[in-house]
């Protein structure tokens, strides 16, 4: 099994009001097999049995799909590596003597709660705007009596598979969540079930992505770099061309 | 001992749930927005019934420990969800569904409530569809069914490799909806860690409030618990790092009974162990198994590498002892079946405990484009994982802790043996008996939470006299001081060993002893070892920071320590249950092909246990089951 040696520089800051400010720690003798929350499990269990304060960061299923876990690594949400969660990279992809900047997702929309762990509620409240289908639960009609063609189904699952993660806010330069925003507004419009609030739906979450404090999109695009579920920017045209027809054609407000 | 009345009601069995909710009483809609109702957890099971109460006008207070409802552990779930739709025409039905699950679960769940969740399997694709779950489908636009083990029928609707996501994705936007309708009252990163009974009745709970460290009190009218499954009592598992017992747990030292908490589900494809510093285990969905081949070397201690051994020498060992089932057994028998290789020093890898999943010819078959579209985020997975491609190689697996039978007992109606304490999903016992089929946690947990809490909850609030009740009253502050003294104890003892330490050695004691399979003797041991470890855990551990502010060692602290006295009753649910079935494998009651060999003259029943106090033994009560419809026998994969 290799190991290896890395010097940590973490962001440690105690709350929305403190200052903040990096911290270096040493972390010695790191399995390459560890993933980069295990590197950091062992490091904090270092720091408790010295006395020190662990690093806080969230994490919960440690698979890549919960979107709980996520920080900047060397200026990369997430990390090095495409298409991957932070509990999915491995140390293998570092080596021996790295110096690692590690940071929280920034975002005037995230406020930092502890270190490494940022408050994302803003995300919930642009969902709670439009991100639904209003469909009481036992008014739904039989499952087959609308045929989707699978090409559709695909395209909107490919938008779904989005997790929610905030990486793509906090790798764009404007803080924008259009990404995030631009996938819901694909998965659930390209659906035939979701076409009677499409363009209701579209004017609300983008108005409160607005009043949540995220920037506007200027295609950028580091946000489809940087997305660990490969979401596609193309989500976002779908979602400028929603707008403008509801904007200019719909009777929503 | 007494036994327990499930409630369940008479009649034929097909008409046992229409006919029960037309005798439940109704709360008619201008009642509804009198009565609020805190649900705890929001995965599938907290998520739908948050929704579905809401809608119907209830005012429901939600809590999850997370930043957001839309990240519970059912969202990691891969395969799919089952439903008796019968669309590909190859015999499934209502019956048959329900029959597989009965059989599945090795003759140890109620029959009339399997029977429902079959009903209702069908009302839930609908459901879904309709909120915009993007299931798979076929070139036709319909949708697509794929086969799971312990069944002989497609009957599995899946979205690629993430149908947990889109199913919870699903409820979270109904949530949303009701949030922003203002029915449904959100508080996230909030840990319960206690109920309020007055009178005898469930009438809110005390909470952590984790950014802030603020001990919380929550009034209600009734407490609808969904928090899950405590397959983390063993440490290394597939469930989320969050996933804790602490809430039933507490609602069981609150007078809930706890219900077969020794059976618990060892699923048979998950990737291996490969270090101490490991924090979880990935599980590789079963759906693998259709297409995949588990093998292993025909001679012990064979090490080369998997290509370099010829077919001749290779034991498809699952498809010679199961030749009608093959790679589709059920997860137990798939999972013993691992170990027992293992044992007989044929485990592959450098541990020599793994098989392996082969997909060679399924690729040489269909071609890779295919198996692509099926599995490539799982093999993807596995890749970043292991680091070995599962498209040249075959996948090295190996059984891990993933899912909790067990769990608070209920009624017909998913009440707990505490009035007004409802009990939904993973966290109750019900359905799956002694072990659970592939494809129906996301079942159950749905069907709890969208068609079955909406009804029995209003039965029981339009049956009940409620006085009205104030977070002042005793019962909420004394609650709220014994969660504060707790936190203040676990913070002041400032020992020697992390947290971290501890659980790893519970869990070792776990799986060493009350894993795979057990034996009296070693359950005897692991009952003294976890009171030891438990005893050094309140002398000797040591958790840095405070109480009044976010402190991630504090919480896990306080599941840690609850897991420490979990894991006792779930040993003495072992030893007590003297015979083998499903999950449950006692080495002293095997076939002479060691299969589990069941004693339905004394165990064909629920085991339930009731909290004795703090120096008393628990109570073990039972529920006894009868087999009307699908008959007590052997069960054979053969």
């Amino acid at each position: 099994m290799a190991t290896i040696d890395l010097t940590l520089k973490v962001w440690r800051q105690n709350g929305p009001r403190d200052k903040g400010r990096f911290e270096t720690i040493a972390a010695r003798g790191i399995s390459t097999d560890m993933s980069f929350l295990e590197m950091l499990d062992v490091v904090n269990e270092q720091l408790t049995l010295d006395g020190r304060e662990p690093i806080a960061f969230d994490h919960d299923c440690r698979e890549g799909i919960c979107g709980m876990c996520g920080a900047v690594i060397n200026g990369r949400p997430h990390g090095p590596q495409r298409g991957t969660t932070l509990c999915q990279l491995h140390m293998r992809h570092f080596a021996h003597g790295d110096t690692l900047a590690i940071e929280p997702f920034r975002a005037r929309a995230f406020k930092v709660i502890r270190d490494l762990v940022v408050d994302r509620s803003a995300l919930d409240k642009v969902m709670v705007a439009g991100g639904f289908i209003s469909a009481n639960t036992g008014s739904a009609p039989e499952a087959n009596g609308a045929p989707i063609a699978p090409a559709t189904a695909e395209l909107a699952m490919d938008a779904a598979a989005c997790i929610g993660c905030g990486a793509c806010v906090a790798a764009c330069p404007n803080a924008s969540a259009m990404l995030f925003v631009g996938a819901k507004v694909s998965h659930l419009g390209l659906l035939p079930q979701g076409r009677p609030e499409a363009a209701r739906r579209v004017l609300a979450m983008v108005r409160e992505a607005d009043r949540q404090g995220f920037g506007n999109c200027t295609n950028v695009t580091e946000c489809e770099v940087e997305c660990p579920k490969e979401i596609s920017i193309a989500n976002i045209a779908r979602m400028n061309r929603e707008f403008l027809k509801a904007a200019i054609a719909s009777g929503e407000k | 001992m007494s036994k327990l009345d499930a409630k369940i009601p008479g009649g034929p069995i097909e008409s046992k749930w229409e006919r029960h909710r037309f005798d439940l009483k109704l709360v008619n809609p201008a009642n509804k927005r009198k009565f609020t109702v805190i649900v705890v957890g929001t995965g599938l099971a907290g998520g739908s019934a948050a929704a579905s109460l809401a809608e119907l006008g209830y005012n429901v207070k939600a809590f999850c420990f997370q930043d957001t409802p839309r990240r519970a552990h059912s969202i990691a779930a891969q395969g799919g969800i089952n439903a008796a739709k019968n669309y590909q025409n190859d015999g499934d039905s209502v019956w048959r569904l329900f029959y597989d699950t009965v059989k599945g679960g090795d003759f140890r769940a109620r029959e009339a409530n399997v029977h429902r969740l079959a009903e209702l399997s069908v009302n839930i694709i609908d459901q879904c569809v309709a909120a915009g779950v993007p299931f798979a489908r076929e070139y036709g636009g319909l949708l697509a069914n794929r086969s799971f083990g312990g069944a002989q029928v497609s009957r599995t609707f899946y979205a690629r490799g993430q149908t947990g996501q889109q199913l919870l994705l699903g409820c979270y936007s109904a949530m949303c909806r009701q949030i922003g309708a203002g029915k449904i009252e959100m508080f996230p990163r909030r840990e319960m860690l206690d109920l309020v009974v007055v009178d005898g009745k469930a009438r809110g709970i005390v909470a952590r409030h984790l950014i802030t460290g603020e001990i919380e009190r929550h009034t209600a009218d009734a407490v609808v618990l969904c928090t899950g499954g405590y397959g983390n009592v063993f440490f290394l598992s597939t469930n989320a790092m969050g996933c804790n017992v602490t809430a039933a747990w507490r609602c069981y030292k609150r007078g809930a009974y706890f219900a077969n908490p020794c059976f618990t589900q060892i699923h048979p494809t998950c990737i291996p162990v490969h270090g101490t510093y490991q924090s979880k285990l990935t599980l590789m969905s079963e759906s693998l198994r259709n297409d995949g081949r588990v093998w292993v070397p025909k001679n012990p201690g064979d090490k080369r590498r998997p290509g370099e051994i010829p077919e001749s020498e290779r034991d498809y060992y699952l498809e010679r002892r199961y030749p009608s089932f093959g790679n589709l057994v059920p997860r137990d028998v798939a999972s013993r079946a691992a170990k027992a290789v293992c044992d007989e020093g044929r485990g592959v890898g450098d541990t020599g405990l793994a098989v392996y999943l082969d997909f060679a010819d399924a690729i040489a078959r269909d071609g890779r484009g295919t198996i692509e579209r099926k599995y490539g985020n799982l093999f993807a997975m596995y890749e970043k994982i292991t680091d070995e491609d599962p498209y040249g190689q075959p996948m090295r697996i190996f059984p891990a802790v993933h899912y909790a039978m067990g769990g608070l007992w209920v009624d017909y109606n998913l009440m707990s043996t505490i009035d007004g304490l409802f009990v939904l999903g993973e966290a109750n016992f019900s359905d799956h008996g002694a072990n659970r089929l592939g494809a129906s946690a996301l079942m159950q947990g749905l069907a709890d939470g969208y068609f079955v809490i909406p009804y029995t909850i209003g039965g029981y609030l339009a049956g009940t006299s409620l006085a009205p009740v104030s977070a002042e009253e005793a019962a909420f502050t004394d609650a709220a001081r014994e969660v504060s003294e707790r936190t203040q104890r676990l913070l002041s003892i400032q020992g020697k060993r992390t947290v971290g330490d501890f659980h790893r050695e519970l869990g070792a004691i776990l799986w060493d002893y009350c894993g795979m399979s057990r034996n009296n003797e070693g359950l005897a041991r692991a009952k003294e070892m976890i009171r030891a470890l438990r005893g050094e855990y309140w002398q000797n551990v040591r958790v840095p920071g405070r109480g009044d502010d976010f402190n991630q060692s504090l919480e896990r602290a306080g599941r840690v320590a609850d897991f420490l006295e979990f894991a006792e009753l779930l040993v003495a649910d072992a030893l007590a249950r003297q015979e083998s079935c499903g999950g449950h494998f006692n080495e002293g009651y095997q076939t002479a092909e060691h299969e589990a060999l069941r004693d339905d003259e004394h165990f064909c029943h629920v085991a339930a246990w009731q909290y004795g106090g703090e120096d008393n033994e628990p109570e073990r009560h039972i529920e006894p089951l009868t087999f009307e419809h699908v008959h007590l026998t052997q069960r054979s994969y053969k």
